[in-house]
């Protein structure tokens, strides 16, 4: 037993840890492709379509499979990580340590954490509501997905909770983006330039694309 | 310059320890740390008192045995150098100076500021070395190293194992030590072809011995005295990658 944790070695558990972070991130452009025909002005009949696609198709039921498993996984060995570095060091620093880092690569567990309890909020919204586990709202269909995200994007308390969870998870895209393809050990001064800066592209637009959705219903109506 | 230091005192590996207040008076700005702390050392024993233990040896940045954590920073505030080339014109008059040791599981204090740091030896011997036959002398030209890769190998080979790398990383991890000493015999034809199986020694004996993972927050990059590239853990990376996926299984 002993013998087989320690074959799955830290480089291992990170690179896992890593190959799903990047199929979450491919994820997520997914993701907000269908979600900006929120924005749409045509009633919802591109997101409705769109949204149609994804709970009918098999493919995507495939996919979906395996997208809950990389997101466990992913949640699994960061609280691993987390645990295993935390004992690495029993006895702390008296003054604590003031080395030049990225801020944001301290927050990595922190900002994860976030997103997970944001997850739970998203699930109880949308996937459960589909599961049949999760009631919809008064009023609404278990499949109109579009009533349901207006209803939540014009409440202003949903959205400000939507906004904050959604710049976190910028924060945390920012770092893992570079931090996987380093883990990957495609770090090297051919890449370094080039994928530190599509990690802030990436992180901006993803934030950025997510939050427009909000602030547009909110300003409409 | 008077200052008033803060000092990780224990008595031994078992005693539980504590940060203890001196005072030093009349330090010239242009002293090292380490003579501030002789000075400390000499009032001490006059005073019938048990001098502060710390590492030292060479006292001119090059053996590794200096290790203090200074401030919060391992080797102290500057860039780029080791404990011993620490002088005193880097703080001022008045100022209050925690002075500890290394912290992490692997490296256990010994006593006051001296820890153990034999971890790093044992990861070595699994496999920081290159294995040579006794024989005649090979002609030192006879196989051809590309300017590039002697360049990148003394790069890493600047590794002096001083431990600031696990001190500064919030996960005390030895990433940055293991990868430069797998890197420095990697960039060489004479080293690459023990690659394979270097590689997955080395990493296997840093996890036995309880460092952490890293998280690629590269404190260790911007604390180390020699300016180890934190490229080498991305080359660790891959080679370990490579030798457990695309290498050939032996015996
Ligand atoms: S005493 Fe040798 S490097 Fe500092």
């Amino acid at each position: 037993m002993n013998n087989r944790l320690l074959k799955f070695a830290s480089i291992g558990k990170k690179v896992t840890m890593g190959l799903a972070g990047l199929f979450l991130i491919l994820f997520l452009l997914v993701h907000l492709g269908i979600n900006l025909t929120l924005i749409r002005n045509d009633e919802g009949e591109w997101f409705r379509a769109a949204s149609g696609f994804m709970g009918s198709n098999y493919l995507v039921k495939v996919f979906e499979i395996v997208l809950g498993a990389a997101l466990l996984l992913h949640m699994i060995l960061g609280v691993i990580l987390w645990f295993e570095n935390r004992m690495s060091r029993p006895v702390r620093y008296f003054r604590t340590n003031r080395s030049d880092t990225s801020f944001l690569s301290k927050y990595m567990f922190h900002t994860g954490v976030v997103i997970a309890v944001f997850l739970v909020i998203h699930f109880i919204n949308f996937y459960f509501v589909k599961l049949g586990i999760v009631d919809p709202p008064p009023g609404v269909d278990t499949h109109d997905f579009y009533t349901m995200a207006r209803l939540l994007f014009t409440n202003p308390v949903y959205s400000a909770i939507y906004i904050v969870a959604l710049i976190l998870m910028g924060f945390h895209l920012n770092h893992s983006f570079q931090s996987a393809f380093q883990t990957l050990g495609l770090n090297h001064n051919r890449y370094y330039t080039l994928i530190k800066r599509m990690a802030l592209v990436y992180a901006v637009v993803v934030a950025a694309g997510f939050i427009l959705i909000p602030v547009f219903y909110l300003i409409k109506y | 310059m008077d200052l008033t230091l803060k000092i990780w005192r224990q008595k031994n590996a078992t005693d539980r320890g504590g940060i203890l207040t001196y005072k030093v008076t009349g330090v010239s700005p242009d002293s090292s740390f380490f003579e501030m702390l002789d000075m400390l050392n000499q009032q001490l024993i006059e005073g019938n008192q048990e001098p502060v233990a710390f590492d030292h040896d060479c006292r001119e940045g090059i053996c590794g045995t200096c290790s203090l954590f200074i401030n919060g920073r391992p080797h102290g505030p500057k860039r780029g150098i080791t404990t011993c080339q620490l002088h005193m014109r880097s703080f001022s008059n008045g100022d209050t100076i925690y002075i500890e040791p290394w912290r992490a599981r692997a490296f256990p204090v010994i006593k006051d500021l001296i820890v153990d740091r034999g971890a790093f030896d044992k990861i070595i011997q699994a496999g920081g070395y290159v294995s040579v036959n006794t024989g005649g002398i090979p002609d030192a030209n006879a196989i051809p190293v590309p300017k590039f890769n002697a360049e990148r190998s003394m790069d890493a080979a600047a590794c002096i194992g001083c431990g600031a790398c696990v001190a500064s990383c919030a996960n005390a991890s030895a990433m940055l030590f293991v990868s430069a000493k797998i890197a420095q015999f990697d960039y060489l034809p004479q080293g690459k072809v023990e690659t394979t199986r270097r590689v997955q020694a080395m990493v296997q004996a840093m996890d036995a011995l309880g460092f952490g993972n890293c998280s690629n927050m590269y404190a260790c990059e911007a604390e180390c005295p020699k300016e180890i590239s934190i490229a080498n853990i991305a080359l660790m990376n891959r080679n370990f990658l490579k030798a457990k996926v695309c290498a050939e299984k032996e015996g």
